[in-house]
């Protein structure tokens, strides 16, 4: 049931209301709505009831199992939340002088110290608010660059054929064209086809190192060598950086410009899908395009970079400090690891995505690029099944919904068909790793004698398989009150 | 193998072409193409008036997990599109080569029919893939 | 070891499992050349308790001022449940609802937000929100740039009574698509935006105008004939509005004869904390016949195969992961977690309790802006109707006003000369439902001392 389903006119939590209702001051009638809104009107219990019950309709980390590849759906912990979430951090303004709130600088100013030492680089600006943000700074930055030095014609950027999708579409915000490069068998890119593009329109490479299909990109020294030469830049998307924390950084590998995915590295909240945070790096010669606004300490008090500082800064990307809450929560989170802790996030990540591979193997299904060590990810493929059972990567999923596993991420990369992207990230222990193992055999032998109802999965969720096809023909976006 | 009318013609990127009485040609998407795109949800189509050469971006069909761009065959100007994908763009599935038909050409240059495939050369095509 | 759950036996039997000597084995694939040996330049490990006490001292190193300043973030109240519910792990730790089965809950929530939305701005659909306000307004120019069919200028009509932050974002984010941005200056008496400086557009290839009500002066622009004229030259109107105000301002659904094509705006007001700036909310509504041009998530809903009324995710042919480089833009996510609150807040409050709280803002507001034009050498500066904020003028520079309030614990406003240099010694001012007479005597009281002793 709907919330405004349980709507009655009159109803009023009058525990909200204002405590004061002054002598109503009066707008002149032509600016002033003539009906008011059609929000619900229910009491402040129906209110708790009703979205405490929507909640345990979700599968959440912390619920469930989420071996979503390319998404380190590792445990969020809650000192995190608790300690960000106290009233002077809340309260704060984002427009309060620097002198009242010098604690809340501190903490971004360490923050930006800490993402430079781990990436290798040496400026950072935190504001972008998701990867997609960041990965637009970046490739604005990149743009820049070439621009400052009249090297207009740089406007072709490539990008790897197993990129995720996100990567385009930031090169065309950019207002740069996007050239694919391919990816060999062994999952390296094609140095060859990478010699061929590069060229005098090169403004740069996008890469992810570990790549989309889960394997490290060893030739990287030789494409960084190859890139600079051609007098291109190298943009590091950070989807991966769990894989490798602590035992080679993107700095070292050649990159000019890094986004960090602080809601997949730094263990800060999805949230059903937001807010993120995509916090950018970037080397000596991209420094002065980084974005605004950044924190600098002066060894006494901390305050904003201001905008007259940084004349060739590519701008501001959001009204105030990004998704500062959000940082906060990366930042106690840094602390908890300390360096000696985020080693072991890519030692333990790997060791459990490579287990799980090794299981998979044994028990007979079909393993992309098994020749090669996995990294915090590896890909199976379904395609044997989907075409001996009629029993599809998508359908695998939603069975494994039943066994209280979110489903991997499936067809994506787009490289491998009916795949399954699985990570499994460090925080999860050997039994549940074996629990899933043991969920994905099951459903294969499962898959094997009784494919209709593997098919017809899931059937123990709250609702059934949706109709999506009906759901875009006839669109439902917005409840309205039933006529008469 | 799906229905591949011997009286069309056809492009590369799996339009089907009909030339008409009047010398103009209706355009839609193969049964082929529409079986790899599954469900279609909506189908954004040009103005009428429009003049377009051939290979440009023409049109959009969207299904539910994928969105194609379809290239005019050949150059013309669009003299009528089928309003009643609005409502049914399901016609596209039930109907590819009949009520699913997209957008109607006067042709500007004539000669571009002749580089077309034949339904023998696209049959071959799509086997190929 | 932090949030790692691993024993030395699992260690050893996963290292079996695999045919790896040790955990370093698992790293051979890359080139020694290029490992480094740890992070020396990154603080050491600390304890929970340890962190607790030192994110205690930073927000000891945060003060909590009494608030008159709003520019884009408002002091609103938040009832207590809104947090309680969204900080639970089932809505604080859930992915994107990619899998609807598993998502039931998130997307009911935004489809009701989506419902909400519409009712506030009388149009016909929402998406499920995008960053905040500023990027909102960006996104918007673009969509409206795809909207508008018969336009060829990608021209755009920006008056300066918009938020100059929210100014600069646009700048930064659709600089490199040939877009260009035409300022609309303010009329000097009322605040909001020179009619006349609209004729001298009339005519010409608009591709659309933004409406910000109220605007950054707090001041409600005159949206009717703005729209209608707008309307006139083939242009598309983006609203950039309040939430809150919309409980009691005309929506953008209904401006003029036609309704504003796209609203958008910041959606911090809605239970969401200030936060230090972040993390906020865009919200973004707009006519149904410009729904496939909307960018970002957006719910609807279906049946279950059963025939039971479901949720998902739909129209993401649209989006980046299909697209890729023809998406509406390259936005992955939404806000969810802060709609999540939003959502809760919205039905906490009510119809009523949205309505009064709006009413209660602005008649702070009128209160405040009585009290301190009272003052001697204070005086209004705009004579249009304002919402909640509203600019007024000293007889010398603020700046070292707002350094002596600050010491009294009161943050007075927002000094407007450095983005209006011709509004010298001038502050924007604000007051929501949470400021009652008192606070607004202690400020007039602190305010008239520093005056008076000058």
């Amino acid at each position: 049931m709907l919330i405004f389903e349980q709507s009655r006119a009159g109803r009023c939590n009058r525990a909200q209301l204002p405590s004061s209702q002054a002598a109503h001051s009066a707008l002149p009638e032509r600016f002033l709505r003539k009906t008011e809104p059609a929000l619900p009107e229910v009491s402040e219990m129906q209110t708790v009831r009703h979205y405490t019950r929507l909640s345990q309709k979700n599968f959440s980390i912390d619920t469930h199992f989420y071996p979503l590849g390319s998404c380190t759906m590792k445990y969020n912990p809650r000192a995190c939340n608790t300690l960000a979430m106290q009233g002077a951090f809340l309260g704060q303004h984002p427009h309060a002088p620097v002198g009242m709130i010098q604690g809340f600088l501190a903490c971004l100013y360490d923050l930006q110290q800490i993402l430079a030492e781990l990436s290798g680089m040496r400026g950072v600006c935190l504001t972008p608010m998701a990867g997609a943000q960041g990965e637009f700074a970046g490739v604005a930055m990149m743009r820049a660059y070439h621009l400052a030095r009249g090297d207009n014609e740089r406007t072709e950027l490539l990008v790897p054929d197993a990129a995720h999708g996100t990567n385009p579409a930031s090169a065309t915000m950019c207002g740069l064209s996007v050239r694919e490069i391919p990816t060999l068998v062994n999952g390296d890119m094609d140095i060859a086809a990478l010699k061929v593009a590069l060229g005098p329109r090169t403004a740069g490479i996008m890469l992810t190192n570990p790549s989309t299909l889960g394997v490290f990109e060893r030739q990287i020294a030789e494409i960084s060598a190859l890139v600079h030469e051609a007098g291109g830049l190298l943009y590091y998307d950070g989807a991966n950086l769990n894989a490798i924390l602590g035992k080679v950084r993107p700095g070292d590998m050649g990159f000019d410009v890094i986004h960090i995915n602080l809601h997949k590295t730094f263990s800060t909240p999805h949230g059903g899908g937001g807010p993120g945070s995509g916090p950018v790096a970037v080397s000596e010669r991209l420094l002065p395009f980084l974005p605004i606004p950044r924190v600098a300490y002066d060894g006494s008090s901390y305050r904003w970079i201001a905008e007259q500082e940084c004349l060739h800064t590519i701008g501001r990307l959001s009204a105030f400090m990004g998704n500062a809450g959000i940082l906060l929560r990366a930042y106690i989170y840094a602390r908890l690891l300390g360096r000696e802790g985020m080693e072991r996030v890519a030692d333990f990540s790997t060791l459990n995505a490579n287990y799980i591979m090794a299981r998979l193997k044994q028990a007979g299904f079909d393993v992309a690029y098994a020749e090669r060590r996995a990294t915090h990810e590896f890909i199976i493929t379904l395609q044997r099944q989907a075409q001996e059972l009629g029993v599809n990567a998508a359908d695998f999923g939603k069975r494994l919904l039943d066994h209280g596993y979110h489903t991997p991420t499936i067809y994506f990369p787009l490289l491998v068909p009916e795949c399954m992207l699985i990570e499994p990230t460090e925080t999860e222990a050997k039994e549940t790793l074996d629990g899933f193992i043991a969920a994905l055999i099951s459903i294969k032998e499962e898959a094997e004698c009784n494919a209709g109802l593997t098919k017809s999965a899931p059937l123990t969720l709250p609702v059934r398989r949706l109709d999506e096809v009906k759901a875009a023909r006839e669109l439902d976006l917005a409840w309205s009150a039933p006529h008469g | 193998m799906s229905d591949i009318p011997a009286d069309l013609k056809y492009s590369k990127s799996h339009e089907w072409i009909e030339v008409m009485g009047n010398g103009d040609v209706t355009v839609g998407i193969t049964a082929h193409a529409q079986d790899l795109l599954g469900d279609m949800v909506y189908v954004e189509l040009p103005e009428v008036g429009r003049e377009i050469s051939a290979e440009e971006e023409i049109a959009v069909v969207e299904s539910v997990k994928a969105a194609a761009d379809i290239y005019a065959p050949i150059s013309g100007v669009v003299t009528e599109i089928n309003e009643t994908l609005a409502d049914q763009p399901e016609s596209i599935n039930n109907d590819p080569f009949g009520d699913g038909w997209l957008f109607r050409l006067k042709p500007t240059d004539a000669d571009e029919l002749e580089k077309l495939l034949d339904a023998d050369e696209y049959r071959a095509l799509i086997e190929a893939e | 070891m932090p949030f790692i759950p691993h024993t030395e036996d699992d260690i050893e039997q996963m290292l079996a499992t695999i045919g790896a000597a040790n955990i370093d084995a698992l790293f051979d694939e890359i080139p020694a050349a290029l490992r480094v040996d740890g992070l020396p330049g990154v603080p050491t490990t600390m304890s929970e308790a340890e962190v607790s006490r030192l994110m205690t001292q930073r927000a000891a190193d945060v003060q909590r001022p009494l608030c008159f300043v709003g520019a884009g973030a408002y002091d609103h109240h938040i009832p207590a449940a809104v947090w309680e519910i969204a900080t639970r792990g089932e809505f604080y730790s859930a992915y994107t609802p990619y899998q609807a089965e598993a998502s039931q809950g998130t997307l009911q929530l935004l489809y009701e937000y989506q419902s909400m939305m519409t009712a506030l701005t009388a149009l016909d659909v929402s998406n499920a929100s995008l960053y905040d306000g500023a990027s909102a307004l960006a996104e918007a120019i673009l969509m409206a740039v795809r909207c508008n069919r018969k336009s060829k200028s990608k021209r755009i009509l920006m008056p300066t009574t918009v938020h100059p932050l929210y100014r600069k974002v646009v700048r930064t984010i659709v600089l490199s698509q040939g877009i260009e941005l035409v300022e609309l200056p303010y009329d000097a008496c009322g605040g909001t935006i020179l009619a006349a400086a609209l004729s001298e557009h009339e005519g010409s290839d608009i591709t659309a105008l933004v409406i910000p009500t109220p605007n950054f002066f707090g001041a409600l622009e005159e949206v009717d004939t703005l729209t209608d004229w707008a309307h006139q030259q083939d242009a598309q109107v983006i609203a950039l509005v309040n939430p809150t105000s919309l409980a009691l301002l005309k929506p953008p659904g209904e401006w003029g004869h036609k309704g504003a094509d796209i609203a958008c705006g910041e959606g911090q007001p809605l239970g969401i904390p200030l936060a230090g700036g972040g993390p906020y909310f865009g919200f973004m509504c707009c006519k149904k016949a410009h729904v496939r041009q909307m960018p970002g998530r957006i719910v609807g809903a279906t049946l279950d195969l059963q025939g039971k009324r479901g949720f998902t995710l739909t129209l993401q042919a649209r989006e980046q992961h299909i697209r890729r480089s023809k998406a509406t833009s390259n936005i992955c996510t939404n806000q969810g977690l802060m709609v999540t609150a939003a959502t809760i807040y919205m039905a906490l409050l009510g119809r009523e309790g949205l309505v009064r709280c709006a009413a209660a803002c602005h008649d702070n507001a009128v209160a405040l802006v009585d009290r301190l034009t009272a003052i001697d050498g204070i005086s209004k500066v705009f004579d249009q109707p304002f919402f909640h904020e509203a600019v007024i003028r000293f007889e010398r520079p603020v700046a070292g006003l707002l350094e002596q309030l600050a010491e009294q614990n009161i943050l007075a406003g927002y000094a407007l000369q450095g983005d209006y240099p011709e509004l010298e010694n001038c502050l924007l001012v604000c007051a929501t439902e949470q400021r009652n007479a008192a606070d607004i005597e202690t400020f007039a009281k602190h305010l008239q001392q520093i005056i008076g002793s000058h």
